[in-house]
């Protein structure tokens, strides 16, 4: 028994039709909405920040978010005078029903809020095992649910500690910046309940978008600049004691 | 040709390769989804999927469309930039279906105090009582319009 050359070239059609099969898309679904025209970022205003949670609300009922999970939260940071090394940070359920007075009213008092950095150089979409996680074209970092194995690398390499692994599903979780909105032409969640401007939903790719302006203008930080992961949120007026 | 002269296992070997590969190739095309690898190296259609879902939020051009005349009444106050669903809460059902879904009535004396409660981490320039002395335990609204909450002559003592 063995396969003779005619029997090899009967077989190679047939291979390359199933090859091209696996190679074949499906053409983009959403008419009004095109991926490549957008890199979504956010600003977050911290001057403006009155941790209220409203954000962390808004979240949790926009995105079916478990208690005790938070796709996005605000931490409360006391810098006292003589050590600004190390803040007090605290976030009491994630600042979902606000924050109790501040025990200590010396030094800086300030608030955070806190969501996935949406980084174009994000390090947990470099260890997902089988490409459930990526960063869409739009520049949004995403998760395929129906993809995802549960196998936590993406929420130990994620340096802001922005995912959680979801206790019904067993899939990781994180922001989506809203993606069923901004492609809807909504701002995100958060952003439409803000009361004071302190989150705004940006473009990077639309040239009329305020913060190209805003960046120009004001001094702007990332979270973890050192981790050269290129954060797409950015804070103003961030401390340097913040983590 | 001595050398080739048991030759055959070698093929028989060569064609376990090559019908495993095939196998293979059938396989992942029927097991791989169509879209995977359409961007890179993930599922084209997660995207579209995600879009998909609905919105709790309506977003407050939608509200404006129909509550004009509350947009008149902020737009002077220091609530002007306030969005609707961040006192409101989400509201997309109502917008979708205002006859039937009719929003919550809100409590001011729970919500104004989110914001307005007085916290040393809250930027100073932001209005801020300390609800207990400030009302002593009446609705923000007996004296304040939470949608221009200035007190005016004409507003004070005016719910609503």
């Amino acid at each position: 028994m063995s396969i003779t050359r005619r029997h090899m070239l009967l077989l190679l059609p047939a291979a390359a039709v199933a090859w091209k099969h696996v190679l074949a898309g499906t053409p983009e679904s959403s008419p009004n909405y095109t991926m490549s025209q957008h890199w979504w970022s956010m600003l977050i205003d911290l001057p403006k920040c009155i941790g209220c949670g409203n954000c962390v609300r808004a979240c949790q009922a926009e995105n079916d978010v478990p208690d005790g999970f938070f796709r996005t939260w605000v931490e409360r940071y006391h810098v006292s005078d003589y050590d600004i090394e190390n803040p007090q940070v605290d976030s009491p359920d994630g600042g979902k029903k606000g924050f109790p007075p501040a025990k200590e009213t010396s030094g800086k008092n300030f608030f955070v809020p806190k969501l996935c950095n949406h980084c174009a150089d994000s390090p947990c979409t470099q260890v997902c095992p089988v490409g459930a996680t990526f960063i869409s074209p739009d520049g949004v970092v995403l998760i395929d649910k129906k993809y995802c194995l549960g196998c936590r690398y993406c929420v130990q390499a994620c340096p802001y500690g922005c995912r959680f692994i979801n206790p019904q599903s067993n899939t990781a979780e994180k922001c989506t910046l809203c993606y069923h909105r901004i492609t809807k032409g909504l701002t995100t969640a958060c952003c439409e309940s803000c009361p004071t401007g302190a989150r705004q939903l940006a473009d990077l790719k639309n040239p009329n978008d305020p913060i190209h302006e805003f960046l120009k203008t004001h001094s702007v930080q990332v979270l973890k600049p050192y981790m050269a992961t290129h954060s797409k949120v950015f804070y103003n007026g961030l401390d340097g004691s913040v983590r | 040709m001595q050398a080739f002269k048991d030759s055959g296992h070698l093929f028989r070997l060569a064609a376990v390769f090559v019908v495993g590969i095939l196998l293979f190739v059938v396989l992942r095309s029927f097991l791989v989804p169509k879209s995977f690898g359409q961007y890179g190296h993930y599922r084209g259609d997660a995207m579209a999927e995600m879009a998909a879902r609905p919105v709790n939020f309506a977003g407050h051009e939608t509200c404006e469309t129909c509550h004009a005349e509350v947009l008149d009444k902020k737009k002077d106050g220091k609530h002007a930039h306030v969005n609707c669903e961040a006192c409101h809460g989400p509201l997309a059902k109502h917008a979708d279906d205002p006859a039937s879904v009719q929003p919550p009535k809100l409590d001011t004396a729970v919500l104004c105090v989110r914001c307005h409660e007085a916290n040393a981490a809250k930027p100073k320039n932001f209005p801020q009582v300390a609800s207990a002395d400030h009302s002593s335990g009446l609705p923000c609204d007996t004296c304040h319009q939470p949608h221009s909450p200035a007190i005016t002559n004409s507003a004070a003592g005016g719910a609503k």
